[in-house]
């Protein structure tokens, strides 16, 4: 009987291979390099404050950031910008309404970037985690263990990977994109080379604005995650060193009684 | 308290018997970290202190976000992204609760199969097994309970389905589900609830564990080769034990830190493996995802309920004979319900007389065939109930069953066990001399 069992099981698995693979409707998703990948992983300033520039002349118009504390654009540990510069930032670009004085006004730093929901187009705090670029093979996750969970891969690829075709249905223009799953979605097309105008000279290409604009989306999803990382280091090293203690003095502790044990047998 | 004669504590000054006179407290605690412990216990039998501090950890960093956190529908989702941006440290608690519960599962699974291999839950260790099951269950609900916290987007659907089981219940189906929910469905009032639930479960889970411990501080505790300690006299006991206190409390910790070393390297590299990216979104009754998944350590069980739908011949009969009152999805949650129960009632399921599986070579087979059945259903679990997956959760679940009603009992009658030794110190002292010729001695491992 237990050889039955194995068989229809393993009979089982391989005729499962298939079907998981035909499955996966999910779109293409390219590995782009990040600088913020792996244990000792670091966010790149220069890159978020560019992918800042692309987020609010492109993205802004229609999605929000409606978790994300403006002030936090200072953080050193984020895109690192000077308070003055925080400042001016929010008041020439946003406008949010004041509960108290009941009137709209200029941002503040202590304000959140706001929410957007005129386009009907989804908030980008936490795109980056709400995403998963990487999944499989067969449902074992291994995928996400050795590249990450791909939530910026999956943002920088959605945006290169326009095939330029597009279809009207029941009113709306759906644009075909390759990384998106079912492979058309609403949203036009949104860089083209030199959409934005770097301040620190780097070349606008699309690729460029595209990894820039993701490698942002992931510190407003993640912002504490250079401050994680350095905790579970610091947990992982003490940790390890108690080990070391803890093998030598179980080790110490047992010798007379294994001694005796080994002695009188 | 225990059963094994043992060395009592003896209050020796005058404050320390004015204290035991009155409140033994004292002594409680001595009998209780100082109780002999079978000397042969192998690495499977660290699982205990780990689950213990898995739940005070999760006690503690629970209270600290609950300082926080917002039980509304309309806040909840908004106050979890507070902690993780504006609280200090925040973001550590939040993923150390989080992942904290998928190290509770890890141990407690590997806590469970401990004591099913080596047949802990066998006479006289069935009241001990029987809490376990409770603080099992007890644990399931708290952890599924407090998915549902964040709002987010699984949370609302997980909540959506899981309440939905009992909706399946003939005839008083939906009066239940609407009182569980406190709606028509999972709504504010389902947050609160859960929230509610949610803070006290862990409580009565930690009560429980203090009977569990008290139990098994009664018979003794198992140990690798089943055989009882000797307790005709306190010398003889001796041969077959160590206090618990600095032995085995030290060889635990070892394991502890271990274990937390490689837990902080997740929680500190890669925090949201284990959870689900639908998560990171906002709670919307209108919009289903694609794929409702349940957390990793439901998966196993949530394969079972699945397994069972209109094409299968048993599920069909149960129909026919209940005059439909038992439809598939009835079927499914009786039989999710009842793979738990099967678990429960080991003690008397199995027929054997030889308690640890190192002695049955039959058993042996079987149990690690249970153990990947385990993992296959997990898999099957996650995937989506289409084309083969069903199938093969069919098959892992009629196995989980066959397992505990067919083989358990019939390996009893059929099995021929292998010799065990008399005492435990024989297994000790045979170990110990195989540990190697060098001076090293290895710590107790198999």
């Amino acid at each position: 009987m237990f050889r039955k069992i194995a068989l229809s099981a393993a009979a089982a698995l391989t005729l499962a291979a298939p079907a998981a693979h035909a499955a996966g409707a999910a779109g293409h998703v390219t590995d782009y390099e990040f600088s913020f990948e792996g244990p000792f992983g670091t966010y790149d300033q220069a890159q978020l404050q560019r992918g800042l520039q692309v987020y609010t002349q492109v993205c802004a118009a229609c999605h929000g950031l409606q978790y994300v504390p403006l002030r936090t654009l200072t953080s050193e540990t984020g895109p690192g910008m000077p308070e003055d510069q925080v400042r001016a930032y929010a008041e020439q670009n946003f406008q949010v309404y004041d509960e108290e004085t009941d009137e709209w006004r200029a941002a503040r730093p202590n304000d959140h970037f706001p929410a957007v929901e005129s386009a009907g187009a989804p908030d980008l705090s936490l795109m980056a985690k709400a995403r998963a670029g990487f999944s499989g093979p067969y449902g074992t996750g291994l995928n996400q263990l050795f590249k990450g969970m791909g939530g910026a891969e999956y943002i920088a690829s959605l945006l290169t990977h326009y095939t330029g075709e597009d279809r009207v249905e029941a009113g709306t223009v759906l644009y075909e994109n390759e990384s998106f799953p079912g492979g058309w979605i609403s949203m036009a097309p949104p860089l083209y080379e030199g959409a934005v105008e770097y301040m620190d000279g780097t070349e606008a290409t699309e690729e460029q604005m595209a990894k820039d604009v993701a490698a942002f989306l992931m510190w407003t999803a993640e912002p504490k995650m250079m401050e994680r990382k350095q905790a579970g280091f610091t947990g992982v090293l003490f940790l390890t060193v108690l080990s070391v203690l803890l093998y030598l003095t179980n080790k110490r502790i047992w010798a007379p009684i294994k001694a005796r044990a080994k002695d009188e047998s | 308290m225990s059963g094994i004669p043992h060395d009592h504590y003896e209050p020796k000054s005058r404050g320390e018997k004015w204290l035991h006179s009155r409140l033994p407290i004292v002594g409680l605690l001595y009998d209780t970290i100082m109780i002999p412990t079978p000397k042969n216990l192998n690495w499977m039998w660290i699982w205990g202190i780990v689950l213990t501090f898995c739940l005070a950890l999760q006690i503690i960093t629970g209270i600290v976000l609950v300082m926080h956190y917002t039980p509304h529908a309309d806040l909840a989702f908004a106050s979890v992204e507070h902690i993780m941006r504006n609280v200090n440290g925040g973001h550590m608690i939040r993923y150390l609760h989080q992942n904290g519960a998928s190290l509770f599962f890890i141990a407690v699974y590997a806590h469970i199969l401990r004591g099913l291999y080596y047949g802990s839950y066998k006479s006289p260790r069935e009241i001990t097994w029987i809490i376990g099951m409770l603080i099992y269950l007890l644990m399931m609900a708290t952890a599924f309970m407090g998915y549902v916290l964040p709002w987010g987007q699984m949370s609302f659907w997980g909540a959506t389905v899981i309440t939905g089981l009992f909706g399946a219940i003939p005839f008083i189906g939906d009066t239940i589900l609407v009182w569980l929910q406190g709606g028509p469905a999972v709504d504010n009032a389902t947050l609160q609830r859960f929230f509610s639930l949610h803070y006290l479960l862990p409580f009565v889970i930690a009560g429980l564990v203090i009977v569990h411990i008290w139990a098994f501080h009664t018979t003794g505790n198992n140990n690798p080769t089943g055989v009882e300690v000797r307790r005709t006299s306190k010398a003889e006991a001796e041969k077959d034990t160590v206090p618990f206190w600095p032995y085995f409390v030290i060889k635990d910790l070892f394991a502890l830190a271990v274990i937390l070393a490689v837990f902080f390297a997740i929680v500190g590299f890669m925090p949201n493996y284990l959870g689900h990216p639908d998560n990171y979104i906002e709670a919307d009754p209108l919009v289903t995802p694609a794929h409702i998944v349940p957390e990793w350590y439901f998966l196993p069980f949530y394969a079972i309920l699945r397994a069972f739908d209109d094409s299968v011949w048993i599920v069909q009969f149960a129909g026919f004979i209940t005059g439909g009152i038992i439809d598939a999805k009835f079927f499914g949650v009786l039989a999710m319900f009842g793979s738990i129960l099967v678990l429960a009632l080991a003690p008397w399921l199995d027929t054997s007389s030889v308690r640890s599986g190192r002695y049955r070579p039959m058993f042996k087979w079987w149990f690690w065939l249970f153990v990947v059945n385990f993992f296959v259903l997990m898999w099957a679990g996650a995937m989506p109930a289409e084309g083969i997956y069903p199938v093969i959760a069919l098959i892992g679940a009629t196995y989980w069953f066959a397992f505990f009603l067919v083989i358990l009992p019939l390996l009893g009658v059929f099995e021929k066990p292998l010799p065990q030794p008399a005492t435990i110190e024989e297994d000790f002292k045979a170990h110990a001399s195989a540990a190697g010729g060098t001076k090293t001695v290895e710590t107790p491992a198999e």
